[in-house]
């Protein structure tokens, strides 16, 4: 269906494909063309245009075939991806199962690649015939189609023995994906050229010019002057204007980044005491008629509708409405000021305490302001936030020795069990669980569903158990939910985006009106 | 001569290596790059493989030295976030922010040059008091502020002028400028004024004083009173007078124009090293931090030996001294 | 007439001058006053309300209280926050300069004065400080050292304490040669004696127009530092902060929460060269010739 629903929609792109620029401005800079290095948004984004991978996820993040038609798993520990037939690369030649197989290689190859989690597990490869794979992992494990939407596939006789620095000029940029490599400027620009023979459909556009401008008003400034087509990341400040100016128009969707709180809940905790600056005999935190009076003190809609311009979502959840393991019947706490400082001094803080209220300053839509506009409202309810906000930089590493009291983060996952495991799982290296839980929570009947839910290749039975771990984590308030945050684009009246969830910015999803 | 270029040599040596040491470990001790550049999803196996394979887990001397035996061999290191020698993506934005620079002191010279010698001429003037005053508005602008004001007026407002970026390049005996076509001039205009304010305030106040001084002078008093014209008095005396201090004040405000460009390169990302430097921090790529600071003190010391030797070919009465 | 008379009534034969003193001293007194003049605290949370965001200029609050200079994306009053800023500026200007002053000069005087391996070691101390240019070495100061006034505060000091040293030891050893040095060695009266009663007061004339130039230097230096993201937390704004963080509504309308502050920045900026210039004048020897 979503085939030819692609198929159709490559179709139309054709009859209106006449010799067109498109010129995009980007808020983030990709630093370099290797597929396989680092695993960051704006590298993957340019990757999605010249590359392409087995699996694809829709603008709702759900999984739909890509070089892969179809894919099963034989038994729990074996999976079959039937390929494409007919592709070819931008050199011509055909895509086959090896190119695949030495993609996959590839990741665990590149010297500080960035994308060997996604294949580590597999541990044997076979190639029944030149159209037919199957990746075996050691145990069962149901992620396999979902990991491989990250690999992106490389032409075996181009990208043979090269190294970063022949991507970036071009020599190994011999992809299958809508558009060809045409040329890398860092830190100013990429160029790419129409891939006529894309299986998709030939995107709408002859070239593209990715621009990386990477302050907010200079963007804008670029689009209002016409110097740009279309720019990602719109500042929220600016959507009253955009939506005003009959020259643009804006696409909005909510975004699969979710906006939360971290809180710690170890027995000692720095950052917290009373509000005379004496040190708590326990933490707080820990209680959670605490961290439930925490989250009602929060105004979700005013921050939504005040400090984000309705660019955001007031969040019940980790993840966000379309993805994978969402819990729908959960709804955001409603604001309660008054219930809340009955929650406090039942609590035995009647008069509230004090902490440090940590958020990174560059990194998530207005972290720094919505930061501030919290700790307005704890203040009513008694709880005296002081605000420590710092570039991500050194946010991070602070964060992951567990220095915080109550953190802001944000986080995008395409699925829901994949988010709670890094983030309130119990941290334990080996299972690679917990690997961004600052706070200390530990919950093991949480743990244990979320190692039954991977172990089950069933998808259904997985989203029932990936939601069922979702309910437990945040009736818990393992972590405090503030909002998603809404992705937006803004561009000429005369052009169309599809948004997508996963924010990326496709040149080929671009539509002449 | 020879042994004063050696000292001088030597002794930003010696500079190179204590800044090196220093910045190394302050980056260190920031925190682990890799919790900044990796993929949120990776587990806990995979932070310790990157940190590994980027030799973080070793002792901080050990590093260091590897840095050394990395510069020696000129590649400075590989880059955390690019991935490819530091040296190269260091050289590859340099043309940028040296035509930005460039730029920018022209500016600053051809119009502070003419505006001091008439406010030095005529400082009672009208004029003259207008170029005064206009100065000590130049100066007191904040660069980053005057930059927003440019964009608003001549970008959005107006729209002249394109908001950000270097527009087309042109290679130049293989050297990427903008300055060779009608787009790159435009995408070059706003930085460049952005930049040249402060400098054009400071030359055209040198200037003025330097002219007022020359005007007292005897020999220009003589050939005044000799009715030679007034223009070719201040072209050819005057400006001579005041063009040994212009050429000091050029050489050192290049290195700090270079700098100053982190500034003007953020606001309209202008694709050079300042904004390299910057995006560096952000993600504490070290090799390129540390590479950054290395080549713009080799450029420093580079600048300020040529302005000396100019000088003490300029004046004779300048002597040449290490350390000076 | 004593010599300080005689510079005032130099300093006010120029028009410019006076108002620029005039508008530092309104200024100044602005600052000192702004927990007391400014309609709210900006720094309190808690009397922030996010409903009154966004408020333009002479806009009513929703407890219908005017705000002169409108209010910013948290519902902070423009004015308040201007006159909280100019004092972080004006503090952190002042503050830096006067503790670079005294550490530069002192480390100048000593290096004219006792010569030999503390010379050498000042100077070329003072030498590799000012082969950097001054706003990379505060950067990457602040990117090690972490935001917060008082690292702000050392990075400026780090920066310009050099200039001192400099111009006191080229000053000090002028003066070192002259007979009233010579008469007090021959009493042998102690060095810091000589020093600060007779070494210091010579040379202070110079000293004081560079002091002059470089409190605006730091107020800028520390704008721009905000400006970047490296300096002075959000909570304690000075108008370099505000200046940046109106940067993302200057082009959506909301002019006043950036341009307001710019003004103040500028004002306060212009008032400093306006006295700075004229003190050169006057007490620079090469300047009064004329």
């Amino acid at each position: 269906m979503s085939l030819l629903r692609t198929l159709l929609a490559g179709a139309l792109w054709i009859s209106c494909a006449h010799a067109a620029e498109l010129r995009i401005g980007l808020a983030a800079d990709p630093t370099s063309m290797d597929p396989h290095f680092l695993n960051l948004q704006p590298n993957v984004n340019i990757g999605w245009h010249v590359f392409d991978a087995l699996t694809h996820v829709d603008e709702d993040a759900r999984l739909v075939p890509g070089l892969a038609v179809s894919w099963r798993a034989l038994d729990p520990t074996t999976w079959e991806f039937k390929l494409r037939r007919g592709v070819r690369f931008h050199d011509g030649s055909e895509l086959t199962a090896e190119d695949v197989v030495f993609s996959i290689e590839r990741t665990l190859k590149v010297p500080n690649g960035q994308f060997a989690p996604f294949t580590r597990r597999i541990v044997a490869k076979e190639v029944p015939d030149p159209y037919t794979l199957r990746l075996k992992t050691a145990a069962p494990y149901a992620m396999v189609p979902y990991d491989l939407d990250s690999v992106f596939i490389v032409s075996k006789k181009a990208a043979a023995g090269a190294k970063p620095e022949d991507f970036d000029s071009g020599k190994a940029m011999i992809g299958t994906g809508p558009f060809r490599f045409v040329r890398f400027a860092r830190g100013d620009r990429v160029e790419l050229a129409r891939n006529g023979t894309y299986w998709g459909g030939a995107p709408p556009w002859d070239k593209v010019t990715f621009r990386i401008m990477t302050t907010d008003p200079a963007r804008l400034a670029a689009l209002l002057s016409g110097d740009v087509d279309l720019i990602d990341q719109v500042p929220t400040a600016d959507l009253q204007r955009i939506r005003r100016d009959p020259r643009l128009a804006t696409a909005q969707k909510v975004s699969w980044r979710t906006i939360f709180f971290e809180l710690d809940q170890r027995e000692r905790a720095s950052g917290l005491a009373d509000k005379a600056g004496q040190p708590l005999s326990r933490n707080p935190l820990r209680d959670l008629r605490v961290r439930r009076a925490l989250s009602q003190a929060i105004d979700r809609r005013a921050i939504a509708e005040r400090l984000m311009d309705g660019a955001a979502l007031p969040a019940s959840n980790l993840v966000s409405p379309t993805v994978f393991g969402y819990a729908p019947d959960l709804k955001p706490d409603a604001y309660d000021p008054e219930g809340a400082k009955r929650l406090l001094a039942q609590a035995g803080y009647p008069d509230g305490f004090a902490m440090t209220l940590s958020a990174p300053n560059n990194r998530y839509v207005n972290d720094e302001q919505i930061a501030q506009a919290v700790a307005q409202m704890l203040a009513r309810v008694g709880v005296r936030a002081r605000i420590e906000a710092m570039p991500m930089n050194v946010y991070l590493p602070r964060g992951a020795k567990g220095k915080f009291a109550f953190a802001m983060l944000g986080w995008g996952s395409f699925s829901g069990d994949l988010a709670l495991r890094s983030l309130v799982a119990t941290a334990d290296a080996r299972k690679g669980f917990g690997s961004f839980n600052w706070s200390g929570y530990s919950n093991p009947k949480l743990d244990a569903l979320l190692e039954r839910g991977f172990a089950t290749v069933d998808e259904k039975a997985r989203e029932a158990i990936a939601r069922e771990a979702m309910r437990l984590a945040m009736r818990d308030l393992a972590v405090i939910p503030l909002h998603h945050q809404v992705a937006t684009w803004a561009m000429k009246r005369t052009l169309a985006y599809a948004p997508r969830t996963d924010e990326f910015t496709f040149a080929h999803h671009v539509r002449a009106r | 001569m020879l042994s004063y270029v050696a000292r001088r040599l030597a002794q930003s040596l010696v500079v190179l290596l204590l800044m090196s040491i220093l910045v190394f470990a302050g980056v260190y001790a920031i925190g682990n790059p890799v919790d900044i550049l990796i993929n949120p999803q990776a587990d806990q196996a995979e932070i310790a493989r990157i940190t590994a394979a980027l030799g973080l887990d070793r002792p901080l001397a050990q590093q260091y030295w590897l840095f050394l035996k990395d510069a020696a061999t000129g590649t400075l290191g590989k880059s955390f976030a690019y991935n490819v020698p530091a040296i190269g993506l260091i050289l590859e934005r340099m043309p940028a922010t040296i035509e930005l620079a460039t730029a920018a002191m022209l500016i600053a010279l051809v119009l502070g040059i003419p505006l001091g010698l008439w406010a030095g001429v005529a400082p009672r003037s009208a004029a003259g008091r207008t170029i005064m005053a206009g100065s000590i508005l130049g100066f007191s602008l904040p660069t980053f502020w005057v930059g927003l004001l440019l964009i608003l007026v001549f970008s959005v407002w107006l729209g002249w002028l394109p908001t950000s970026g270097r527009g087309p390049t042109i290679d130049l005996a293989g050297i990427p400028v903008s300055f060779l076509t009608a787009e790159g001039l435009r995408h070059l205009a706003l930085p460049a004024a952005n930049l040249a304010l402060f400098n054009l305030s400071l030359i055209a106040r040198l200037v003025r004083s330097g002219t007022l001084e020359a005007m007292q002078q005897d020999y220009v008093r003589f050939a005044r009173s000799k009715g030679l014209a007034e223009s070719r008095v201040v072209g050819a005396h005057v400006l001579r007078n005041v063009l040994v201090p212009v050429v000091a004040v050029t050489g050192v405000q290049f290195g700090s124009v270079i700098a100053f460009a982190v500034v003007t390169e953020t606001i309209f990302a202008w694709p050079g090293m300042g904004k390299l430097l910057i995006d560096s921090i952000n993600v504490l790529d070290r090799p390129v931090i540390v590479g950054y600071l290395c080549i713009v003190v080799v450029l420093f010391v580079a600048i300020n030996l040529a302005v000396d030797l100019l000088m003490s070919w300029l004046d004779p009465r300048v002597r040449l001294q290490a350390g000076a | 007439m004593s010599p300080a008379r005689r510079i005032a009534g130099d300093f006010a034969a120029s028009r410019a001058a006076l108002a620029g003193a005039a508008l530092l001293a309104l200024l100044s007194l602005a600052a000192l006053l702004a927990p007391w003049v400014s309609p709210q605290n900006p720094y309190d949370l808690a009397q922030l309300q996010l409903i009154d965001s966004r408020l333009p200029p002479l806009a009513r609050t929703s407890a219908d209280a005017i705000r002169w200079l409108g209010t910013d994306d948290q519902g902070r009053d423009m004015l308040s926050a201007i006159l909280y800023g100019l004092r972080t500026s004006l503090a952190v200007g002042f503050a830096s300069t006067v503790l670079a002053f005294a550490i530069g000069v002192a480390l100048g005087l000593a290096a004219a004065w006792f010569g030999g391996w503390v010379e050498a070691l000042v100077m070329r101390l003072a030498e590799l400080q000012l082969s950097f240019p001054s706003i990379l070495i505060a950067l990457v100061l602040l990117a090690l050292l972490g935001r917060g006034a008082d690292k702000i505060v050392a990075a400026i000091v780090a920066v310009q304490w050099a200039t001192y040293a400099r111009a006191a030891h080229a000053a000090a050893l002028v003066e070192r040669r002259k007979d009233y040095v010579e008469a007090a060695l021959a009493l042998a009266l102690p060095d810091s004696r000589i020093i600060f009663r007779h070494l210091l007061p010579n040379c202070l004339a110079p000293l004081i127009v560079l002091a002059a130039v470089q409190v605006a230097a730091a107020i800028t230096l520390e704008a721009t530092l905000s400006f970047l993201g490296l300096g002075l937390p959000i909570t304690e704004p000075s108008l370099g902060l505000l200046i940046a963080n109106g940067f993302n509504y200057l082009l959506s309308g909301h002019y006043w929460i950036s341009f307001f502050p710019g003004i103040a920045l500028l004002l306060a900026i212009v008032a400093i060269n306006l006295v700075s210039d004229r003190l050169r004048e006057i007490l620079d020897p090469r300047e009064r010739r004329r």
